[in-house]
């Protein structure tokens, strides 16, 4: 009902926007015919975050940047700015405006501490997971009581499935940070390998006790503490998804959506459990607003193609727009995307041999869930089991649990699909 | 049809709401192309026409990145109209192409500005046009956003005489130069050799000065004698030229330019009328050394044109000089069998050899003449 009164309004919407946006929206080829605007209040382009507090502070930190650029203290506190709103909106050029910012110390062999943490938490953003681990070492070496460079250096870990590394990482920081922090970091760590049901009950319990606790704290602490919450919800979802539970793995990523609605990792995860069980015109209305963010689009062509939702040249539109995003990182020689990329091939194009060779390449990189499922299901439909081999051995080995992995690991070694 | 696609428009909108442009790091797109096609030749031009590439392209920079580095948004309201970016037209070209890094050599200038739309939004596009000092290579240190976004490249696709080359310009890579990675000195010799092999064959003076003098040399008695004499010319007019092409080169004489050309033609004429009213008869090889002097002086002006790097100059002038001699080699290679199989024949000794060096001479002295006078 919700979508059915949405959809008219978008359409009356859609109808007065068509003459307007038809340019705007037709897939254009690399390079087109530039051309001169008819009209001089013809709106080019529409900037991001204008004339708000934030933008204001941003300024300042600029000037401030720009009068001592290489005062590690202001630079780091620029970059700091930046990665913020980087990972807020996805917008990547907000790490390169970061780097830029660090540009006098991103060769150096030992930057001064915050630098280093922060060159750290871009070398992870690019998926450097070599390097970053290199900085957050050196870092946790020179401040051993640093609690976000162990949280971080946790994180690259349970990417990289160095789940032992991840828990002796987390352990570290229980001393040094509160119970949700060091409860959330330690569940993440080890619903990896064999002990999902138990992380889980631990990490809602430890969100729990810290429902109790909210409130009297102030500006940053309260603003760090909302993300933290919101990073343990996440993770409370995934874990209930990985567990098969979808209803209450859909609750929590609800109740997460509810505090932070534009959070792309969020809404990808929301998005994949509502995908995994058919619900295409739901996915359509959590993202359509997001489209921006690849991986978003990507899901949301996904459940059009899928749902059959609009007439296929419509739905070939999408994925030309989406081959030109993964083109345009292509050319500038970026994979970050090998593991979306791999789903297009695989869901979109239905080049399973394409999509095979792309997550066998990001498997090499990390080792999240995402990226086994990826390798099983193109490894599945390009009849290649053999493929899949070392994945599964790995998992195997780790003891890694998830619902619809399992299945996928069942059907290539033997089972029935 | 028209309106059912309307119709798919409409519908698509509805899927993919307007702001479906893509976050991503930031690029802009720079396409060059190069044509080096040589002027047509024209009488006096012909002898001295040098290619002068010319550059034609454009340069994609998005709004969103230029109005970061200097502020596009004079109203502040977020929102960038067409209006708000022509205004500052001159502030983006300004601020965009000394951070090209175009090496002197090239110049380029903005000829307008209009709009283009990528995956993440819309961008200027700057119009370009320029050209380049005959033979000097285009070469890009690029600069764009340097100091802003350590992430932003610069997707550069550059094309000489049809043949392509990309690169992504940026971080620490951001020299690119045209028709070698990073300008190894066997490209550039190799140009070079290029640019004297096709200086011999376009430099109409040149050849028809060793035509006059190779008419006559293989009338002597036998094979043996016609061919030493023809070794001998050629010999002589190539060390000549070598001394004095070196000498110039490097500097340590200077003669100018235009008393050369006159001269070169002059001497062009001479060898021409020698074989119609005999002068010097057995010792040609002592013409062709001496007026070979003069020649080289000629090649130098081309070479001095192209636009030597500083450190490169020996192996120029040797790779250069490598390049005239094998061009005049083959013209050597095609005249003399041709000339020694009809030397016996009355149309050969009269007509080629009296008509053509009066032909010759009498073009040669046209450009005496516009030479002398311009």
């Amino acid at each position: 009902m919700k979508l059915a009164t949405s959809s008219i309004r978008s359409a009356a919407l859609a109808r007065a926007m068509c003459r307007a946006m038809a340019m705007v929206a037709l897939p254009l080829p690399a390079l087109s015919a530039p051309y001169v605007p008819q009209s001089g209040t013809e709106v080019l382009e529409t900037l991001p975050r204008r004339g708000t507090a934030a933008s204001a502070t941003l300024l300042r930190q600029r000037a401030q940047l720009a009068a001592a650029p290489r005062d590690p203290a202001v630079a780091a506190e620029a970059a700091q700015r930046y990665i913020e709103l980087g990972r807020a909106s996805s917008d990547p050029r907000y790490f390169g405006y970061a780097q830029a910012a660090l540009a006098p110390w991103w060769n150096a062999v030992a930057p001064p501490v915050p630098v280093l943490l922060l060159r750290a938490t871009l070398l992870q953003s690019s998926h450097r997971f070599a390097e970053a681990i290199r900085d957050l070492d050196a870092v946790t070496r020179a401040d051993p009581t640093n609690a976000q460079a162990w949280l971080t250096l946790a994180t690259v870990q349970v990417v990289r499935g160095e789940y032992d590394a991840a828990v002796r990482s987390c352990g570290r920081l229980s001393s040094l940070a509160d119970q949700l922090a060091s409860m959330t970091c330690l569940a993440n760590a080890r619903a990896g390998s064999g002990q999902l049901a138990a992380s889980e009950r631990l990490l809602a319990l430890a969100l729990q006790r810290s429902d109790m606790g909210v409130g009297g704290e102030a500006g940053a602490e309260s603003a760090s503490r909302a993300g933290l919450r919101l990073w343990a919800m996440t993770i409370l979802g995934e874990l209930a998804a990985r567990r098969g539970d979808a209803a209450v793995a859909e609750q929590r990523f609800r109740q997460a959506l509810g505090l932070a609605p534009d959070d792309s990792y969020l809404l990808g995860a929301c998005a994949d459990l509502l995908l995994d069980q058919g619900r295409h015109a739901e996915v359509l209305v959590l993202l359509r607003d997001h489209l921006r963010v690849d991986s978003l689009l990507l899901r949301h062509t996904i459940a059009v193609q899928r749902g059959s939702l609009v007439p296929a040249p419509v739905a070939a539109s999408a994925i030309a727009e989406l081959q030109a995003r993964f083109d345009a990182a292509a050319r500038r020689g970026d994979t970050i995307h090998q593991r979306e990329q791999a789903r297009f091939e695989l869901k979109l194009r239905h080049n399973a041999h394409a999509a095979l060779g792309l997550a066998l390449a990001n498997w090499q990189v990390q080792k999240e869930p995402a990226d086994l499922r990826i390798l099983l299901e193109a490894a599945l439909a390009a009849h290649d089991p053999a493929a899949a081999r070392p994945a599964l051995a790995w998992r195997r080995q780790q003891g890694m649990e998830d619902s619809s992995i399992a299945k996928l690991a069942h059907a290539l070694e033997g089972g029935a699909p | 049809m028209i309106p059912l696609q309307a119709a798919l428009i409409c519908l698509f909108l509805l899927f993919i709401p307007g702001a479906a442009r893509a976050h991503k790091p930031s690029d802009s797109y720079l396409t060059l192309h190069v044509s080096t096609a040589p002027a047509v030749p024209d009488s006096a031009a012909s002898a001295t026409s040098r290619e002068r590439p010319v550059i034609d392209g454009r340069w994609d920079i998005a709004l969103r990145d230029l109005d970061f580095a200097i502020g596009l948004d004079t109203d502040g309201d977020g929102q960038l109209t067409w209006n708000e970016v022509r205004s500052r037209h001159a502030d983006i070209a300004g601020y965009a192409m000394p951070r090209l890094g175009l090496a002197p050599g090239c110049r380029l200038r903005v000829t307008g500005q209009q709009v283009d739309h990528h995956t993440d939004g819309a961008y200027t596009v700057l119009l370009l046009q320029g050209d380049c000092q005959p033979g000097a290579a285009v070469t890009i240190d690029y600069k764009l956003f340097a100091g802003l976004d350590a992430q932003h490249r610069g997707m550069v696709n550059l094309t000489v005489d049809g043949r392509s080359q990309s690169a992504v310009l940026g971080g620490d890579h951001t020299r690119l130069v045209a028709g070698g990675g990073d300008g190894g000195a066997w490209r550039q010799a190799s140009g070079y050799l290029r640019h004297g092999i096709w200086h011999i064959w376009t430099g109409y003076d040149h050849i028809l000065f060793l035509l006059s003098l190779l008419l006559p040399a293989v009338l002597a008695q036998g094979w043996r004698p016609a061919l030493a004499d023809v070794l001998r010319v050629v010999t002589a007019f190539t060390l000549a030229h070598s001394i004095t092409l070196s000498l110039a080169a490097l500097q340590v004489v200077a003669l100018p330019s235009r008393l050369i050309e006159a001269a070169i033609a002059a001497s062009v004429a001479i060898a021409a009328f020698n074989n119609i009213w005999p002068l010097v008869q057995g010792k040609r090889w002592l013409a062709a050394f001496a007026f070979g002097l003069l020649h080289g002086f000629g090649f130098a002006g081309v070479l001095g044109d192209l636009g030597l790097p500083k450190g490169a100059t020996v192996l120029a002038l040797a790779t250069f000089n490598i390049g005239v001699e094998l061009g005049q080699l083959a013209i050597v290679a095609a005249f003399v069998p041709l000339a020694y199989a009809m030397r016996s024949t009355r149309f050969y000794k009269l007509f080629l050899v009296k008509g053509g060096s009066a032909g010759i001479a009498v073009l040669a002295m046209v450009w005496l003449v516009e030479r002398a006078t311009v």
